[in-house]
């Protein structure tokens, strides 16, 4: 008989992960402002979500940030997973875990850092030091999924495509950067969710004026508008959801 | 027929290891040449250098008179057929085969006439929206060769291309192969490890040993005539011999003195003086082995020993026997006319004739005692 043991576990690990999130869910569409008690069901804190120009304004300004900095992480990422997969050396070593360290590191430390470092230089804090900040910590994602597939990838295609006539950019156009692509997007998804929702480092290198979403939620919470916010996390939640699928469907995807 | 490619004095190394050492070697136009070698001597960095791919430490290659040695790949009129068939996996057959002729901005009419000319020679006309992934390994080569051929090259390099297929599928895409060949006339370069494919494909091959070129002709002349004892060894089984020559007869025939053997006599199929060392090769084929003495022959050019069957495999097509002569184990290869209605048959222990004609041994120019390695019989010498 098999073991009922992995099965249970894995309920209990879905239970505590989600649990909250559910608890979440439902008090969305709760009549009550306070949570607690169930009061019926309303859809008017969804209604009032989408009357809030604050929020509308900082998701616009999250937004440009997510994507310009997921586009500029696509393309270092990229880079950096080429030169790390190509050469070899002490030096590699120490790229690598440069490339690392950024997903490891307390981000308080990260956002303190590039605080010391924006003033010490006597920039401006604004949107484009958010963005800076945020490059940072998402190169290193788009890097290491696209070096995992470099390490799969038959090189010999690549002289195929220069013997066949290509020059070298041909030959990058052609048959490396399409073979490549689900791993550059699916990087990019990943490093645009974390982009999106990045509370601790924006905070310290947000100017005045540069309320990204998690920035102006937090201060809504501290006026008190929680069922609003509930609302709001729901649906960012399920963009989530649907981001991190494609994401990962994009990572086993077989050419 | 003209040189057409040549390899002139090639070297290259890469880091502290030699892997072509001063190779020259001329291909005509036309042809199936084969690069012949065990692992690692070097056959495949010579075809890479021809392709384009590495550059030689020194020396140069000539196309058709022209050097093109500093041309890169995609500037060569050569096309190469990889070992692993490197097939783009995100372009269906019909693309693949298409790609150097859309890079090279042919116009689509042509390019529609020339891949379905191609789909049609290989057989693929079925296949031609299939990804490389769904095909199997003789279907993946059919494309590799079509993709290649499709541009028209002057030469069509193929390195090891049958290596990845089982035995029976090499031998029928051997034959394919040649086919092609006979269709569209391109001078093949053929990069392989098995001697058996060279042979049988081959207008002349080379043979390659540790980054050296050991001998380059014709399939018959290197496998009648092989100048070293690698070639003798790697082409075919054989029985090696060191003797000296203690009396020439009719200047064109040697009496050999062998150490733990008994004296031959051999044909001079190079000058020999009293006193000459000699090496020498004949293949277990051109040995005779009977129960009964022959009768003599009129020249009486013949050597024949006694000896002790010490070993006999039967193989089908033909029986082994490994006869015991002095210091030395004698392989033999004797092919059956009448098996079953031999009177005799020849079995462990029976003493024997062996017989072989002077002219079937061949004097080898370079002897080395570890390419009796190669050999798939036991040492000769105990």
């Amino acid at each position: 008989m098999r073991s009922k043991i992995p099965f249970y576990t894995t309920i209990c690990v879905l239970i505590f992960f989600y649990l909250p999130l559910l608890v979440l869910a439902v008090n969305s569409f709760n009549e009550s402002m306070y949570g607690g008690s169930w009061k019926g069901f309303t859809w008017k804190w969804y209604i009032q979500l989408f009357h809030n120009q604050e929020i509308w304004n900082a998701l616009q300004k999250s937004l440009l940030i997510g994507i310009a900095a997921t586009l500029m992480a696509m393309i270092l990422g990229t880079m950096a997973a080429f030169a790390l997969h190509r050469y070899s050396s002490k030096l590699q070593f120490f790229h690598y875990t440069l490339i690392y360290t950024p997903m490891v590191v307390p981000e308080i430390l990260m956002g303190m850092s590039l605080l010391l470092f924006f003033v010490a230089l006597g920039i401006d804090l604004s949107l484009v030091t958010i963005f800076i900040a945020h490059v940072t910590f998402c190169i290193g994602y788009v890097a290491l999924v696209v070096l995992g597939q470099l390490q799969e990838f038959d090189f010999s295609i690549l002289e195929a495509a220069m013997d066949l006539g290509a020059d070298w950019w041909t030959a990058i156009r052609k048959v490396l950067l399409p073979l490549l692509a689900p791993g550059i997007i699916a990087g990019g998804l990943l490093a645009f969710t974390l982009s999106i929702d990045d509370f601790v480092v924006t905070f310290f290198v947000a100017g005045p004026g540069a309320t990204t979403l998690p920035l102006r939620i937090y201060s809504m919470m501290r006026k008190g508008a929680p069922t609003v916010i509930n609302a709001l996390s729901v649906i960012l939640l399920i963009i989530t959801f649907i981001i991190v699928f494609f994401s990962q469907r994009l990572r086993q995807s077989k050419p | 027929m003209a040189d057409f490619l040549e390899f002139v004095n090639v070297s290259k190394s890469f880091g502290s290891l030699k892997v072509l050492d001063n190779v020259s070697i001329t291909v005509q136009r036309g042809e199936i040449f084969s690069l012949l070698g065990p692992s690692g001597c070097g056959k495949t960095t010579l075809l890479r250098i021809c392709a384009g791919f590495e550059q030689p430490d020194s020396g140069k290659v000539l196309l058709n008179g022209k050097e093109i040695t500093p041309l890169p790949p995609h500037r060569r009129q050569v096309n190469t057929v990889f070992q692993s068939y490197a097939l783009f996996p995100h372009l269906t057959v019909w693309e693949n085969i298409a790609f150097g002729l859309r890079i090279a901005k042919k116009p689509k009419a042509e390019i529609q006439d020339k891949v379905e000319k191609y789909l049609d020679m290989i057989q693929m006309t079925d296949h031609a929206q299939k990804k490389p992934s769904q095909l199997s390994g003789g279907q993946k080569q059919r494309v590799a060769i079509a993709r290649a051929l499709i541009n028209a090259p002057q030469v069509l390099l193929l390195d090891e291309p049958l290596a990845a297929l089982d035995l029976k599928l090499r031998q029928r895409m051997l034959v394919e192969l040649d086919e092609i060949h006979d269709k569209v006339g391109i001078t093949f370069l053929f990069v392989t490890h098995d001697q058996n494919e060279a042979m049988s494909i081959s207008d002349h091959i080379a043979i390659l040993n540790a980054g050296r070129l050991e001998q380059m002709g014709k399939p018959a002349e290197i496998y009648e005539a092989p100048r070293t004892s690698f070639v003798a060894a790697f082409i075919g089984d054989t029985n090696f011999f060191d003797g000296v020559v203690i009396e020439t007869k009719e200047t064109e025939y040697s009496r050999l003195h062998i150490d733990g053997f008994v004296d031959v006599l051999v044909y001079n199929d190079k000058p020999k003086k009293v006193g000459d060392f000699v090496h020498l090769s004949v293949r277990p084929e051109k040995i005779s082995i009977a129960h009964d003495e022959p009768a003599k022959t009129e020249k009486n050019h013949r050597n024949l020993i006694r000896g002790k069957v010490e070993d006999v495999i039967y193989l089908g097509a033909n029986t082994k026997y490994w006869v015991r002569v002095g210091e030395y184990k004698i392989a033999i290869s004797k092919q059956h006319k009448r098996f079953l209605l031999d009177e005799k048959p020849i079995l462990w222990g029976d003493t024997v004739w062996l017989f072989w004609e002077a002219d079937d041994s061949y004097m080898l120019d370079r002897y080395r005692a570890e390419d009796e390695q190669l050999l798939s019989l036991p040492s000769s010498v105990d």
